[in-house]
C-alpha cells in the first residue's frame, strides 16, 4: 500500500503548512472535508471529482505532507506522514500543483533538473547524473527538442509536459496531480490521459483531480466523488459514476452512454436556468 | 543557449574582473606603469623588486585596500540583489527591501552623532543593518499570514522607520560638522576606506557569499514557488531564512564600509540575467563578477574624474541607469 488515508479532517483554523500540531477542529465553519479515507496501490489510478471549492485541492496537500490535516491518519508505505520529512516525502510522493505562477524565464531542462532535488545534498547541484535522468525523462514524454527552450514561453499543454518530465526525474511512486488537464485543447486532454495511462502501467499510483467524468471513464480504474467535504461514493468507475451520483455532486441530470467498444460517457441534459433579461 | 556565444560570456566574465583589478593600479593622480605594479605587487615575495617606498605605499596602502573595497562591495550588492529577487520572485527587489540600507544608515548617524571616530561608525552601521533585517523577519514570523508579501511589506515600513529616524538624525545634528558628514555618509563613499576597515568586513562578506554559493542552484527551486519548493524536497522558509541572513550579512558589511550605494543591486543582475540567463547556479556567480567589475570602474571615475572626488552613490545612479535603459531596450523582449 503506497498511501493509506484513514479518517481524515482538515479546518483552516488554526492551521498552516508548517503546523505540526494537531487540534481537534471543532470548529465546524471552517471545515474543509472530513471523514476522508481511502488507499491507493501500484498501478493504481485514483481520479477524485466534485464541484469547485469543494476542498480536493486542500485533500491533495495534506496527501502530499504541504497540509497536515487535523484528524486522522496518512500512512506512507505503512509509515505515518509526519513522521518523513519534507524531502523523503519528496522521494515517494511528485506534485504537480494547479496553476503554477512564472516568474523568470528558466529553460526547459533547468526545469526539469529541479525534479532531481531530492537527491542532491546540500551542498552540491545537479551532475551528470542527474543530467542523464532529466534528459530521459524529456525523452520519456517527447519533448526533448524543447530543452533549451524558456519555459515560459510554452503552449499550456507544452509546460504541463514540462511538469510531467519534473516529476518524472523525481523518480517517486506516486504522482499528485492537481486537475492535470485544465487549461488544455480537447486533443491535448487526451494525450495527456494517455500519458497518465501508460505511466500507471509503468508501475506507477497516481491521484488527480478533475472535472470530467469522462476523464475517470476513461484512465482511472477507482473514482471519488467529492462534495461538501465528504467522499460521497468511492469505489470503481463503473459503479461510482452514476446518474444519481453525479446529480449529487452538480445538480445537473446527466445520462450515462455507452458506445460501440463498451466505454461509458456522460451525456449532461440541459438544465433549465431561468434567465430574467 | 548553451552555445558557443554562452561560453565565451564565461570567459569574459572570469577574465574581465582580472583585468580591472591590475588596471585600476594604474589609474590615480600619481602615474604608475604596469611594469612598476607588476614588480611592486611581487615585492612581498622576493624584496629585490620593491622600486620604491613611495610607490609601495601608493600601492598597498591606498590603492589596493580601495580596489579591494569596491570589488567587494560591488560583488556584495550584486550577489545579494541577486538573490533577493529570486527568493521573493520579484525582478524588481533589491538587497535593501528589509530595511538593511535605512537601518545601517542610522546606525551610522548615530554614531557620528554621539562619538564619531570611524571604527565606530562602521560597527554601528553594520550592527544597525543586522538589526532592522532582525525586526522585519521577527514581525513578519509573527503574523499568522507570514508570506513572502508580508515580510517585503514589513522590510518596506522597517526601512521608512528608519529612513525618519535617519532624518530626526539630521534634523538634531550639528550643521556645521555632524550634519554634513551623516550627508556624505549616507551618498556612498570609498574614499575613506583602508587595510584596517577593509579587514573588518572580509569576513562576514566572504562567509555570505560563499553560503549563497554553495545555496544557488536551490534558489532556482525557490524562485518557483514555496509548494513546489516543499513538494521537491525543499524546505522553502528555511533556506529563505539562511538566505535572507547571507545577503544581510553581506550588504550591512558592505554599507558599513561604503555608506549607501544605490543601484548596484537592482542593476547588476538584470544586466547578469540579460547575458547568461535566470538559472541562479551561473547567474550567481556572474552577477558577482559583473558587480565587483562594474562598482570598480565607478570608483575609479568617482577618484580620477573630478578634482574633488564625486561620491560614488551619485555615481552608481548617474552612469548607471542610461546603461540599464540601453541593455533594456533589446535585453528583455522574451519577458512578459
Amino acid at each position: 500500500m503506497i498511501l493509506d488515508v484513514k479518517n481524515i479532517a482538515f479546518s483552516y483554523d488554526s492551521n498552516n503548512s508548517n503546523n505540526k500540531n494537531k487540534n481537534n477542529g471543532d470548529n465546524k465553519s471552517n471545515r474543509i472535508f472530513e471523514n476522508i479515507s481511502f488507499s491507493i496501490e501500484k498501478g493504481d489510478v485514483l481520479c477524485i471529482l466534485g464541484p469547485n471549492g469543494t476542498g480536493k485541492t486542500t485533500l491533495l496537500k495534506c496527501l502530499n505532507g504541504i497540509y497536515n490535516p487535523n484528524q486522522g491518519d496518512i500512512l506512507i508505505n505503512e509509515k505515518k506522514i509526519d513522521k518523513f520529512s519534507f524531502n523523503e516525502i519528496s522521494k515517494i510522493i511528485g506534485y504537480i500543483p494547479q496553476g503554477h505562477v512564472s516568474t523568470f524565464p528558466f529553460s526547459v531542462l533547468d526545469v526539469v533538473l529541479m525534479g532531481r532535488a531530492p537527491y542532491i545534498s546540500l551542498m552540491e547541484s545537479p551532475n551528470k547524473k542527474d543530467l542523464k535522468i532529466a534528459k530521459k525523462a524529456l525523452k520519456t514524454l517527447g519533448i526533448a527538442h524543447m530543452k533549451d527552450k524558456e519555459y515560459t514561453n510554452l503552449s499550456g499543454g507544452e509546460r504541463q509536459l514540462v511538469f510531467l518530465a519534473r516529476v518524472l526525474a523525481q523518480e517517486p511512486e506516486l504522482l499528485i496531480l492537481d486537475e492535470p488537464t485544465s487549461h488544455l485543447d480537447f486533443g491535448n486532454q487526451i494525450r495527456l490521459l494517455e500519458i497518465i495511462d501508460q505511466l500507471a502501467k509503468s508501475g506507477l499510483a497516481i491521484i488527480m483531480s478533475s472535472h470530467f467524468p469522462d476523464h475517470a471513464f476513461s484512465t482511472s480504474n477507482k473514482v471519488a466523488i467529492m462534495k461538501d467535504g465528504n467522499f460521497i461514493d468511492f469505489g470503481n468507475p463503473v459503479d461510482v459514476i452514476t446518474a444519481d451520483n453525479l446529480k449529487i455532486a452538480y445538480n445537473i441530470d446527466i445520462e450515462i452512454i455507452e458506445s460501440k467498444n463498451k466505454q461509458k460517457f456522460c451525456m449532461p441534459i440541459k438544465p433549465n436556468i431561468p434567465l430574467k433579461f | 543557449m548553451k552555445n558557443k556565444r554562452y561560453y565565451l560570456s564565461i570567459f569574459f566574465l572570469i577574465l574581465l574582473p582580472i583585468i580591472l583589478f591590475f588596471a585600476s593600479f594604474l589609474i590615480g593622480r600619481y602615474p604608475i606603469t604596469p611594469i612598476e605594479v607588476i614588480m611592486t605587487l611581487l615585492a612581498p615575495l622576493n624584496s629585490e623588486l620593491a622600486i620604491s617606498p613611495s610607490i609601495t605605499s601608493i600601492v598597498f596602502d591606498i590603492r589596493l585596500p580601495r580596489i579591494i573595497a569596491a570589488m567587494l562591495v560591488g560583488a556584495s550588492l550584486a550577489i545579494a540583489g541577486a538573490a533577493f529577487q529570486g527568493i521573493f520572485k520579484n525582478p524588481l527587489v533589491s538587497p535593501d527591501i528589509l530595511g538593511v540600507s535605512n537601518g545601517a544608515g542610522f546606525g551610522a548617524a548615530l554614531a557620528i552623532l554621539v562619538a564619531g571616530g570611524n571604527g565606530i561608525i562602521q560597527l554601528f552601521s553594520f550592527i544597525f543593518g543586522l538589526i532592522s533585517v532582525f525586526i522585519t523577519y521577527s514581525i513578519s514570523k509573527s503574523y499568522k499570514a507570514g508570506g513572502i508579501l508580508v515580510l517585503v511589506l514589513c522590510g518596506v515600513a522597517i526601512s521608512a522607520f528608519f529612513n525618519a529616524l535617519i532624518s530626526g538624525a539630521k534634523f538634531i545634528a550639528d550643521p556645521n560638522d555632524k550634519l554634513p558628514q551623516i550627508v556624505y555618509w549616507l551618498m556612498g563613499s570609498l574614499s575613506a576606506v583602508n587595510t584596517e576597515k577593509l579587514i573588518m568586513i572580509i569576513i562576514p562578506i566572504l562567509m555570505g557569499i560563499a553560503v549563497l554559493m554553495i545555496l544557488r542552484w536551490r534558489l532556482n527551486i525557490l524562485a518557483m514557488g514555496d509548494e513546489e519548493a516543499q513538494s521537491l524536497g525543499i524546505h522553502p522558509s528555511r533556506l529563505r531564512l539562511v538566505t535572507i541572513v547571507a545577503c544581510t550579512l553581506v550588504t550591512a558589511a558592505s554599507v558599513s564600509i561604503s555608506g549607501i550605494i544605490g543601484w548596484v543591486g537592482l542593476l547588476v543582475p538584470h544586466i547578469t540575467r540579460m547575458i547568461v540567463g535566470p538559472d541562479h547556479k551561473v547567474l550567481i556567480p556572474a552577477s558577482l563578477s559583473i558587480g565587483a567589475s562594474f562598482l570598480l570602474i565607478i570608483d575609479n571615475v568617482s577618484r580620477t574624474a573630478t578634482s574633488i572626488e564625486m561620491p560614488i552613490g551619485i555615481l552608481t545612479a548617474i552612469i548607471g541607469v542610461p546603461i540599464f535603459l540601453y541593455l533594456l531596450r533589446k535585453g528583455y523582449s522574451q519577458w512578459s
